[in-house]
């Protein structure tokens, strides 16, 4: 068929799919053309990861209909996408570290019975030609483990090719690349275009965007906002699509003014964390916001001040003196607590009573001579029960059996316990319900009243907008720039893609 | 209730075993032979109360039976070259502590799976043991046996001991911040640390006291015997891990207690009696004690599929 198919290759109509209460994607519309690069553009949360996962077959949306090559799919499975010639290719390549080139090439392409004889020649041939073809000088016997990311992204690449695919779908695949590695990524993403092969860019970088894609599609909070064709648009009006939302007024407001200098950091990095020359003030009685990118080290740098990945660059001052924080313990002791992300992985216990869970961050407090005083441990849990508004069943209930809100009160009660001056809190509110969010605001609000120095990271762009006293910009691992409170959302956006200023 | 459930319900097995030889069996009571049975498990129960802490940790140690026949060695030769008996519990519970610390500090300093780790120890320790003794059996003076008592006091003083170390580890797994942190690394090491218990620290500590309480449970293995036999510990393993897996602590680390690892091993040690009692061939026995084993695991599986 030399003549290009005159409906598109993929079709996505009114996609729907929720998580829980969770509306991931409201209703999207999307399509692709044969030999065209479609960008996909949003906000961390936006539904972006969704709508991929929908078109590969990993989730099935709850309405909408999707349409490959003009026929409309009803149950579509990863096996069923794989045969229709959709291939994604993620930021993380999913190879087998341990398996050669032309093995992981093998695994993808060969399909037959297992106890079949495997022709190892006709295999590196194939994986040869194919390596060549996405311009890769990879030798086919090379373990994969062994080679660096950009290659093993283009031996997800030539498996795509091989398999014949007629959508290919990047998930952020430069996230991790030089400035060389990426050109090289380009030409080979043109070449597929060139040969009629459609593409679906997913990147956060705006320059990618107008050096690569033919048209854009934005989302924003599971919904499209709008296609259009990338010559028609500037870096500003995307931004503007992306956030363009009202800030939400509800949130509690600053009532009293900072304090003094509690945390400072000078030029503080940390190698192994990726961390590099962060300079900052927290005062007491202020959230300081940390907002930026999925990746762009706040995480990153919470565990640095945490002790988890100890600092190995500049100067970490506590009250005005040079600390240096090891460990985790350090850190508390030094009055630093530290709520993390994944509260049900690394926060709240999820088999332990509430009671233990919140105790656990000082038993050398609370217990002196190691003895448990269960008393004790009552009491302060049923304050902090109280306090907080968790509902629970008691304080016997194991912290499995509360809701996400509440369970982020417990996670957050365990921090308040150590009586700190620093409270590190990441993400807050993620997958908290509306009420429970607004609670949590509140909480953190009173507890900036009371003096603690907060600082806050989240992906949730209003919450940092309305939350902070003042806003920190954070990029590839670095403080790039600290804004405001109550900045512009476009402005905030803007700073952590790294576009206009 | 229900959060001790599976506790009870080994516990309710158990008396339901002694029940059935009650009525068919009264024999089974005569003090004199079941004191013996009790003074033969005194020792593993030592050993499993050890083991429980692993696994309680999410950790395993299958290098016990090799650090119980080294130490029983160890143990006897200095008795036999005339140490005093304190002193040769001391010497052989420093003894299993080291050996211990070993297995600890590959798993916990660096961080490799616990099951290879003591598997290797486990067949070192056998083997150099072996090379080392060539199979030769320890004579023990008189005085070491029954601690130098009679045998009726000897086997008390055994009973109570390993009672008093049962109950001692028990309390201080529920009422000591310590037992709290290994249950707390066991359900979760990430959430501990960040929490500020340190996982690596606990997981090496538990390593040194299952180590120690083997060197102590050899010493009172090795008075009950005028020799010490170089492979009493052969399968000490299994027994142990048997007996606390059945009595519900999980092999999936951070749930479970000693009172219930306790009945699992008076379960599984009720059968080989029992059987004879009840005129079974002995060959059953074996075969009775994996259907326990099974059946708990099962129960285990079947209750955490519908806890999520």
């Amino acid at each position: 068929m030399a003549v290009t198919p005159p409906q598109p290759l993929l079709t996505l109509r009114r996609v729907a799919k929720n998580f829980g209460g969770v509306r991931a994607l409201r209703g999207v519309d999307f399509d692709l053309h044969a030999g065209e690069v479609h960008a996909l553009l949003g906000e961390n949360g936006a539904g972006k990861s969704t709508l991929i996962k929908v078109a590969t077959g990993a989730h099935t949306p709850d309405s909408g209909e999707i349409i490959v090559g003009g026929r409309s799919l009803s149950g579509l499975t990863p096996a069923l996408a794989q045969q229709l010639g959709i291939a994604c290719i993620y930021q993380q390549p999913a190879l087998f570290p341990d398996l050669t080139v032309a093995e992981n090439i093998g695994l993808r392409l060969e399909h037959g019975r297992a106890l079949r004889r495997i022709d190892w020649p006709a295999r590196r041939t194939q994986a040869a030609t194919l390596l060549v073809r996405v311009g890769a000088t990879i030798a086919p016997d090379a373990e994969v483990g062994t080679l660096s990311m950009p290659e093993q992204q283009l031996v997800e690449i030539a498996c795509a090719v091989g398999a014949g695919a007629r959508i290919v779908i990047m998930d952020e695949p430069t996230a991790a690349l030089t400035q060389r590695e990426q050109e090289r990524l380009f030409t080979v993403v043109r070449e597929l275009r060139a040969a009629g092969t459609g593409v679906i860019y997913i990147s956060h970088r705006l320059e990618e965007i107008f050096a690569l894609a033919d048209r854009v599609t934005v989302l924003r909070d599971g919904e499209s906002v709008g296609t259009h064709p990338v010559a028609a648009m500037d870096q500003a009006a995307l931004i503007k699509l992306m956030v363009g939302r009202e800030v939400s007024q509800l949130y509690p407001p600053a009532e009293s003014p900072p304090g003094d200098v509690v945390l400072a950091l000078q030029n503080t990095g940390c190698a192994a964390g990726g961390v590099r020359d962060v300079s900052l003030e927290v005062r007491a009685g202020e959230v300081l916001g940390l907002a930026g990118l999925v990746g762009a080290g706040r995480t990153e740098l919470a565990r640095v001040l945490f002790g988890i990945t100890p600092a190995d660059a500049g100067e970490i001052r506590l009250n005005g003196q040079v600390v240096t924080i090891a460990s985790p313990p350090e850190a508390i002791a030094r009055g630093i607590a530290y709520v993390p992300e994944d509260r049900r992985r690394h926060g709240v216990i999820l088999e332990m009573p509430i009671a233990q869970n919140m105790t656990m961050a000082i038993h050398s407090r609370l217990f002196p001579g190691a003895w448990l005083r269960d008393g004790a441990e009552r009491t302060l849990a049923l304050d902090y029960v109280r306090d907080l508004a968790v509902k629970c069943a008691g304080c016997d209930a194991p912290g499995g059996s509360l809701s996400g809100g509440n369970q982020q009160k417990v996670s957050l009660a365990r921090w308040l316990a150590t009586k700190p001056r620093v409270l590190i809190l990441d993400e807050p509110t993620q997958g908290v319900d509306v009420g429970a969010k607004s609670e949590i605001h509140k909480i953190i609000r009173r507890l900036a009243k009371e003096g603690l120095a907060v600082i806050m990271i989240s992906s949730d762009l209003p919450e940092v907008l309305g939350m902070s006293d003042r806003i920190g910009v954070m990029r590839g691992g670095t403080l790039t720039a600290v804004l405001p409170g109550g900045s512009d959302a476009h402005v905030v956006m803007a700073t952590a893609l790294g576009g206009v200023t | 209730m229900k959060k001790y459930f599976r506790e009870l319900s080994v516990t309710a097995a158990l008396l339901l075993v002694l029940l059935l030889l009650a009525v068919v069996a009264p024999a089974f009571f005569q003090p004199q032979p079941l004191l013996s049975l009790v003074t033969r498990e005194a020792p593993t129960l030592v050993v499993a109360c050890g083991m429980a802490l692993v696994i309680i940790c999410r950790q395993i140690d299958i290098s016990v039976g090799s650090v119980f026949s080294v130490c029983s060695v160890a143990a006897g030769l200095l008795a036999a070259h005339g140490w005093p008996l304190p002193l040769v519990i001391l010497a052989s519970a420093a003894l299993g502590a080291l050996l211990g610390s070993v297995n600890g500090g590959l798993v916990a300093g660096l961080r490799l799976p616990s099951i290879v780790v003591t598997l290797a120890t486990m067949v070192t320790l056998r083997q150099g043991l072996n090379l080392v003794r060539q199979g030769e059996f320890v004579n023990l003076p008189d005085r070491v046996q029954w601690f130098g008592l009679s045998q009726a006091a000897g086997q008390w003083t055994l009973v109570v001991l390993a009672l008093a170390v049962l109950v001692a580890l028990g309390l201080a797994m529920r009422h000591l911040a310590a037992g709290r942190q290994v249950y707390a690394v066991g359900t979760n090491a990430e959430a501990a640390r960040l929490a500020g218990i340190p996982p690596q620290r606990v997981t090496f500590l538990v390593f040194v006291f299952l180590g120690a309480l083997t060197g102590l449970a050899a010493v009172m293995n090795i008075v009950q015997s005028p020799q010490v036999q170089p492979l009493s510990g052969a399968g000490l393993e299994l027994k142990v891990i048997a007996a606390v897996v059945v009595g519900g602590v999980a092999i999936s680390g951070g749930r479970g207690n000693l009172w219930g690892a306790f009945a699992g091993l008076l379960l599984l040690a009720c059968v080989s009696p029992a059987l004879t009692h009840l005129h079974i061939e002995a060959y059953w026995e074996k075969a009775i004690q994996g259907a326990i084993i099974l059946l708990a695991v099962v129960a285990d599986g079947i209750r955490q599929r519908r806890g999520e």
